[in-house]
């Protein structure tokens, strides 16, 4: 065993070898725990396979003004609904500072389709499917989308108007390739 | 840790004598469940869910790791092993129907032992330790039994996943990234169901744990009891075995009647039949409610429908419906009153009654559609849940003339045993 005095020569200002050669093998272990950490939370995150699905193409030549269909992005369901003029109409006569997520249909629509009303079908309160897309679906108060789960109502521009939801329903990035063909993603 | 007068363990067969030194777990048994523990000789019959919770803990690994043999964790298989498990496996229709309805006796057990402990006033000192670690085991029974809903991969399963997931796309900033690193993708899918399959059969473990926790520390004080009044000495116990393990026998065997009578007469009651139709990502059930022990919770979510300060009401509810859970962490220190049972405290017996009918109300209004009456009774329900912890519990503590009490838990035995001898006598 090594005395007292053996194991502090050497050292100036009171620090000792083997505090040194303690604090950095703690440290390091410290490191090595994070880097490991890292990956093992990671590998819950979406994988490739899952991203891969971001592009969908949609036909929207059969619907007709009124009417909506349901389809799908990401596995989730989009609403791709055509507007009647008085619908459009009922939209912008709403003020903005009546809104609880403040836009206007001109901004939730591409310039000069203002008929097409494309968004995510996911409700914003807790991702339940909103009725109103298929014939005959309660519309809710304002006439455009009604979530059943927990009474969230959305207008014809599928804005958020009364419910706890806290956002409109999203508008997907998409692009009309004609005027027929949509690819959203 | 425990009292002076309890019977110390001496083996006296070579092979026990030989074990007790290498490995003393007979020990251990003799001293935490044997004659070895003398616990309080006036325990009714609610001081019996705590074993009736451990034996719905065993039921459910047990069927659960005999399942885990037949279901296999697909999106694409899951339904259709689930109904294998029903058609073709030999004894699996009622494996699996044990395992439903256990996950049921399991909450009802713990709901009557959590409000025992709020009747008796089991969460003040010196046994806070017991209840915050009770409290542990309730949220991860929580965790286990939704994980565990999601398996079959019904249209229940599905979207019960999707709205308890999108409680964290609550959270500002965060909350979709977070969401989405839960269910490993956009929507719940193999990814969510595969990690799903995988804590479910983990967590039931990590329960198991905290339940050895909850018993370590109940063991330091012992148990409480009817009267809230501290053992004094020893003629206020009686040794655990044979008294309590025969007392806890008899509520097992109730248990297990009522647990079977379910399983096989009504196997479905609890359940809900949208969970029979496969999972369909494009389509909600029209009424999509929780399994019934989450009920009031979910009622306090619901409460929520309107945007409060800067606060939206998705962000209010989600808080509003963890709190009320949260809450019971505080409890030791909302109730300041030294009085125990409920027995000698009559404002706050009332009160207590009071609450059960709230969350009661609750649960009623949770299975509702989001609509009026239910959402304003849904309202008054959760401020009044909340009062009770925050606002009733602390003035209530601080105002009321508890009863007069007797001097020892012999001394209550005895009374009580008198004017039932005394009122026999003046009847005969």
């Amino acid at each position: 065993m090594a005395s007292e005095s053996e194991l502090n020569a050497g050292i100036e200002d009171g620090v000792r070898r083997r505090d040194f050669i303690n604090i950095a093998a703690v440290s390091f272990a410290g490191v090595g725990a994070v880097a490991v950490v890292l990956p093992l939370l990671n590998q819950m995150n979406p994988s490739a396979d899952v991203l891969a699905l971001s592009t969908t193409e949609i036909d929207i030549s059969a619907i007709q003004p009124g009417q909506a269909i349901k389809t799908s992005w990401r596995k989730q369901p989009v609403f791709v609904r055509n507007l009647v003029a008085k619908e459009i109409a009922e939209a912008k006569a709403v003020p903005l500072g009546d809104l609880r997520d403040p836009e206007t249909i001109d901004q939730r629509t591409k310039p000069g389709k203002e008929n097409w009303l494309i968004t995510l079908g996911v409700c914003t309160h807790l991702g339940c499917v909103p009725l109103g897309a298929a014939e005959g679906e309660n519309k809710g108060d304002f006439g455009g989308y009604f979530c059943p789960c927990h009474g969230s109502h959305y207008d014809t521009a599928a804005r958020i108007r009364k419910g706890p939801a806290p956002k409109n329903l999203v508008v997907p990035p998409y692009e009309f390739n004609s005027d027929t063909v949509v690819t959203i993603g | 840790m425990s009292f002076p007068w309890a019977k110390p363990y001496e083996p006296t067969h070579p092979l026990m004598k030989w074990m007790d030194e290498k490995l003393p777990i007979p020990r251990l048994v003799y001293n935490a469940t044997g004659p070895g523990y003398p616990v309080p000789r006036n325990l009714n019959y609610f001081w019996n869910f705590g074993v009736l919770a451990g034996a719905a803990l065993m039921i459910q690994i047990i069927t659960g790791i005999v399942l885990a043999m037949h279901y296999a964790a697909n999106a694409s298989v899951a339904f259709n092993s689930v109904e294998h498990i029903m058609r073709d496996v030999n004894a699996g229709w009622f494996i699996r129907y044990a395992h439903m309805n256990g996950a049921s006796m399991f909450f009802i057990v713990v709901y009557l032992h959590i409000f025992r402990g709020l009747y008796y006033g089991s969460y003040k000192a010196p046994r806070e330790m017991v209840w915050l670690l009770g409290v542990v085991i309730f949220l991860l029974m929580m965790a286990t039994a939704f994980m565990g809903y999601v398996l079959p991969w019904g249209q229940m399963s599905f979207w019960g996943a999707q709205v308890i997931t999108g409680f964290f796309s609550a959270i500002p900033i965060v909350g979709e990234p977070v969401r989405e690193w839960l269910l490993g993708g956009f929507v719940p899918d193999n990814a969510t169901l595969n990690r799903f399959f995988s804590l479910h059969y983990l967590l039931p473990f990590v329960i198991l744990g905290v339940i050895i926790l909850h018993i370590w520390a109940l063991h330091i004080p012992g148990s409480s009891n009817p009267t809230g009044i501290e053992v004094k000495d020893e003629q206020d116990t009686v040794p655990f075995h044979p008294y309590y393990t025969a007392k806890d026998g008899f509520g097992v065997g109730i248990f297990l009647l009522i647990f079977v009578a379910l399983t096989f007469f009504s196997p479905n009651a609890l359940g809900h039949a949208d969970n029979y139709i496969p999972a369909n990502s494009l389509s909600t059930p029209a009424h999509i409610v929780p399994e019934w022990y989450f009920l009031p919770f979910y009622a306090i979510l619901k409460a929520f429908t309107f945007n409060f300060l800067w606060i939206d009401a998705k962000l209010w509810g989600v808080i509003a419906m963890f709190g009320s859970i949260a809450l019971l962490f505080f409890l030791p220190w909302l109730d300041s009153s030294p009085i125990k049972s409920s027995n000698y405290r009559p404002l706050y017996r009332i009160f207590f009654w009071i609450l059960v009918v709230d969350v009661l109300l609750l649960g009623w209004c949770g299975m509702q559609p989001a609509e009026q009456p239910w959402v304003i009774l849904s309202q008054l329900g959760a401020i009044y849940y909340f009062a009770h912890f925050l606002v009733i519990l602390p003035i209530v503590s601080r105002i009321e003339r508890p009863l007069p009490m007797p001097n020892s838990i012999t001394e209550a035995v005895l009374a009580k045993h008198a004017t039932d001898t005394s009122s026999a006598s003046a009847t005969a």
